[in-house]
């Protein structure tokens, strides 16, 4: 293994943790909201609030994590991608902001406002959707490149059916994870109401999540043919990653072994988020950056890897207490215990 | 309409972002350490006023950790967006310190939350404090790795430049390269220093209001003898700062000083203004002041202006920036020393209305002096990004867009702002001590 392939493979692991922390957040802010205004408030904010309280500012980071790494390991996406994500990456952190501190606003400064209720929904649906745009960018064929000046073309992008595809798998995805795990989560707390309404959320959005990951390789097909064949090679993946997602299904169908389907779930998503990553290997950017033009020096490399694994050894048992704490605690999860809410 | 120049409007929107965010990110790293003092005051001293402070500070901390960690997210993706080819370059070897930092912060993320819902979920209010300490840790980390990447802006070391590519790259070098000692020094010192102002500007301001309760006189006690001491560890790392950059960047000592001409016995000047010859006119000069803050000794040569070729001058008004600095950083000393003095001479002035009223600008004051010291700090380094090696100029991106996302985020800012002090406002005016004392009581929870 190159250190190139080290390097990107643990940026690709931060990518998937806040792929699925994110979504989890997102979809309990859309289901929240969504539940005001269908009057089944009463069932589902409850325990929507008990998981979201105390790990909201962890989701942030691991978005940090990736992008602060990659500039990291590969200083040359600083200059493609900071030139072409002006305005994407902006609009996604102006609506980060609003929902992160409107999030803590309203828990811990007690505002209690019905656009703000409304804002915090949408966002979470409008914030995957506006990062998804980076993967599409990425597959090639949007920036131009004149001289030392890279542009982004709008236009292609918006008629883009790929960008849409991707857009509309980002959304359902979020719904998906979200209802699956908050399932298992009402399960765990005992909340029979809030667990048999989440799991019909997570049923309903299953099909769909589906059927746009699919639409996605269609297009790739026509879009970027070098990409769609290597992924031909990679089809075992999908597979395993297609078994995963039936017994997800099986499992809330059945309501049996919520966590177990939540398990499988993440299995499925990682099985799909590698083979698409290995298969877009060696390109960051179609077809202007691969893995290793963009390189940092080796020196650097070895450097960040083990500031990583000393990370790794402070963050992962301090990662362990809070979710014994808090997500894995019977009393905290079940409500007995309300932790001195400020 | 002013032509469209995205170097400008880069610096202008990171500027905006920075102004703003070290606001948060100060708070942010001083309030922690206030906490924990007066939650180990209050177990230590078994004083209920003493543990309600810290519980009430924790409170209102949340709410500015949640606009310090939007906007950090910004400034960390901005770096990027409007700094391209700045990145490219310093990426390869400054991009240490910037990992390093989110974990720091990752750190301090998960200790805040797990403090913040476990206030009486132990027995031993001690182990509850021990949760405090990584939050505390991680923030100051944070701090220090952060102002590692801006000391590296200063005084790049650590690798060579052959052929327009980077060689021989030494990461450890350049985390630890001559700006970073005092650099870090004086940041962590100035946010402790600003930090416990601004707590004490807000138990002044109930005192200046009228209100004696007992919990305000501990609460500024408390925060001002903090006060007095970072203030005074400012104002030594501070003459330390004066001697780094007379040696590392003169450039930067001899714009922000006034001084024209290299010389000997330099006196120091503080205010005054500069003519359309470029005289200095009403200022405060001190004789050899200059020469011992360089170099500690009133005869020592003081590099001047005249040395540095002409397209690599700061600008000159950073004077006036140093002078806000410097005026408030010693006038609060003066005042928290009075204080202090005070409280153990019983003098009657310092516990009158008016003194209470000059104690509650402290914060306010502190903070203006970080924005003025931020901006002494990186406009004197201009014209570079990277001192040396790229200009400001250079390092822009060249996006057709940056005049929109200036107005865009002016008005996130604005909002924040806005939205972030009226829920701060909202909540303490909503449950008073008073209140919160009577509750308790109530309970019989604890003898207040």
């Amino acid at each position: 293994m190159t250190l190139e392939v080290i390097g990107i493979s643990v940026l690709w692991l931060f990518l998937f943790g806040y792929i699925i922390v994110a979504s989890i957040d997102f979809g309990a802010g859309f289901f929240s909201a969504y539940s005001h205004w269908a009057n089944k408030k009463h069932i589902l904010h409850r325990i929507i609030q008990r998981y979201l309280s105390p790990v909201w500012e962890v989701t942030n980071v691991f978005l940090v994590f990736f992008f602060v790494g990659i500039v990291g390991f590969f200083p040359k996406t600083a200059y493609y991608y900071g030139s072409i994500l002006l305005v994407p990456a902006s609009i996604a952190i102006i609506l980060l902001a609003v929902r992160g501190s409107y999030y803590a606003f309203h828990t811990y400064g007690g505002t209690e406002r019905n656009w703000y209720l409304l804002a915090y929904g949408l966002t979470g649906l409008f914030i995957p959707a506006s990062l998804s745009i980076v993967l599409t960018i990425s597959e090639g064929g949007f920036v131009e490149k004149n001289g030392n000046a890279l542009a982004l073309d709008y236009g292609k992008l918006f008629a883009s059916p790929l960008s849409w595809s991707i857009v509309l798998l980002s959304v359902t995805s979020v719904l998906y994870i979200s209802a699956v795990f908050l399932t298992y989560y009402a399960d765990a707390a005992g909340d029979e109401r809030a667990r048999s309404l989440l799991r019909r959320y997570a049923l309903l959005w299953s099909g769909p999540t589906m059927l746009s990951a699919l639409l996605i390789i269609y297009q790739l097909r026509h879009h970027n043919p070098e990409h769609y064949a290597n992924l031909w090679t990679l089809a075992w993946m999908f597979a395993v990653s297609f078994l995963f997602f039936a017994l997800t299904v099986w499992l809330l169908w059945r309501k049996r072994r919520f966590g177990l389907a939540f398990i499988a779930l993440l299995f499925q998503y990682a099985f799909a988020f590698y083979a698409y990553g290995i298969s877009h290997y060696p390109y960051l950017l179609y077809p202007y950056l691969t893995i290793y033009d963009g390189f940092t020096n080796e020196v650097m490399a070895v450097a960040l890897i083990i500031a990583f694994i000393a990370g790794l050894l402070l963050l992962i048992p301090s990662l362990y207490l809070l979710m014994r704490l808090f997500l894995f605690n019977k009393a905290y999860v079940k409500g007995e215990w309300e932790g001195g809410k400020e | 309409m002013l032509n469209y120049d995205p170097v400008l409007l880069s610096r202008v929107l990171t500027e905006l972002t920075l102004t703003f965010h070290i606001i948060y990110a100060t708070i942010g790293v001083g309030v922690p350490l206030m906490i924990a003092i007066a939650q180990w005051v209050g177990i230590r001293k078994n004083d209920m006023h003493y543990i309600l402070l810290a519980r009430r500070w924790t409170r209102g901390f949340v709410i500015t950790v949640a606009v310090g960690v939007v906007t950090g997210t910004a400034i960390g993706l901005q770096l990027s967006l409007l700094w391209p080819n700045f990145m490219q370059l310093a990426g390869q070897v400054i991009s240490l310190p910037l990992f390093m930092e989110t974990f720091a912060f990752f750190f301090e993320a998960i200790f805040l939350g797990i403090y913040l819902y476990t206030w009486d979920r132990f027995e031993n209010q001690k182990k509850h404090l021990l949760l405090l300490i990584p939050v505390a840790a991680g923030s100051s980390a944070s701090a220090m790795f952060i102002t590692m990447v801006n000391a590296f802006m200063n005084t790049p070391q650590g690798f060579e430049l052959k052929n327009g590519e980077l060689v021989n790259i030494d990461p450890i070098a350049a985390m630890f390269n001559p700006a970073m000692p005092t650099k870090v020094a004086h940041v962590l010192a100035t946010a402790y220093m600003t930090s416990a102002f601004v707590l004490a500007s807000i138990a002044a301001w109930r005192l200046f209001k009228g209100n004696r309760h007992i919990y305000h006189r501990k609460a500024l006690h408390l925060t001002m003898k903090t006060a007095l001491i970072f203030s005074v560890a400012s104002a030594i790392v501070g003459d330390l700062s004066g001697k780094f950059l007379a040696e590392y960047q003169p450039e930067k000592l001899a714009a922000a000083e006034w001084h024209f001409e290299t010389s000997s016995h330099a006196p120091l000047i503080l205010f005054g203004t500069l003519d359309e010859d470029g005289d200095v006119k009403n200022a405060l000069k001190i004789p050899y002041a200059l020469s011992i803050l360089a170099h500690n000794h009133p005869a020592a040569v003081v590099k001047g202006l005249n040395e540095i070729p002409e397209d690599e001058r700061p600008p000159l008004y950073i004077h006036y920036l140093f002078d806000i600095m410097v005026t408030i950083g010693v006038f609060l000393m003066l005042v928290a020393t009075a204080y202090w003095l005070g409280s153990i001479f019983r003098w009657q002035w310092t516990v009158k209305k008016w003194f209470f009223g000059l104690l509650a600008a402290g914060g306010p004051l502190a903070m203006l002096a970080i924005e003025a010291g931020w901006y002494l700090a990186e406009v004197g380094r201009q014209p570079w990004i990277l001192r040396g090696y790229m200009k400001t100029a250079e390092a822009a991106t060249s996006s057709g867009h940056v005049d929109t996302m200036l107005v865009l985020f002016s008005l996130l800012y604005l909002i924040l702002g806005i939205a972030s002090v009226t829920v701060l406002v909202r909540m303490f005016r909503k449950n008073p001590i008073e209140r919160e004392l009577a509750e308790r009581a109530g309970q019989g929870e604890v003898a207040p």
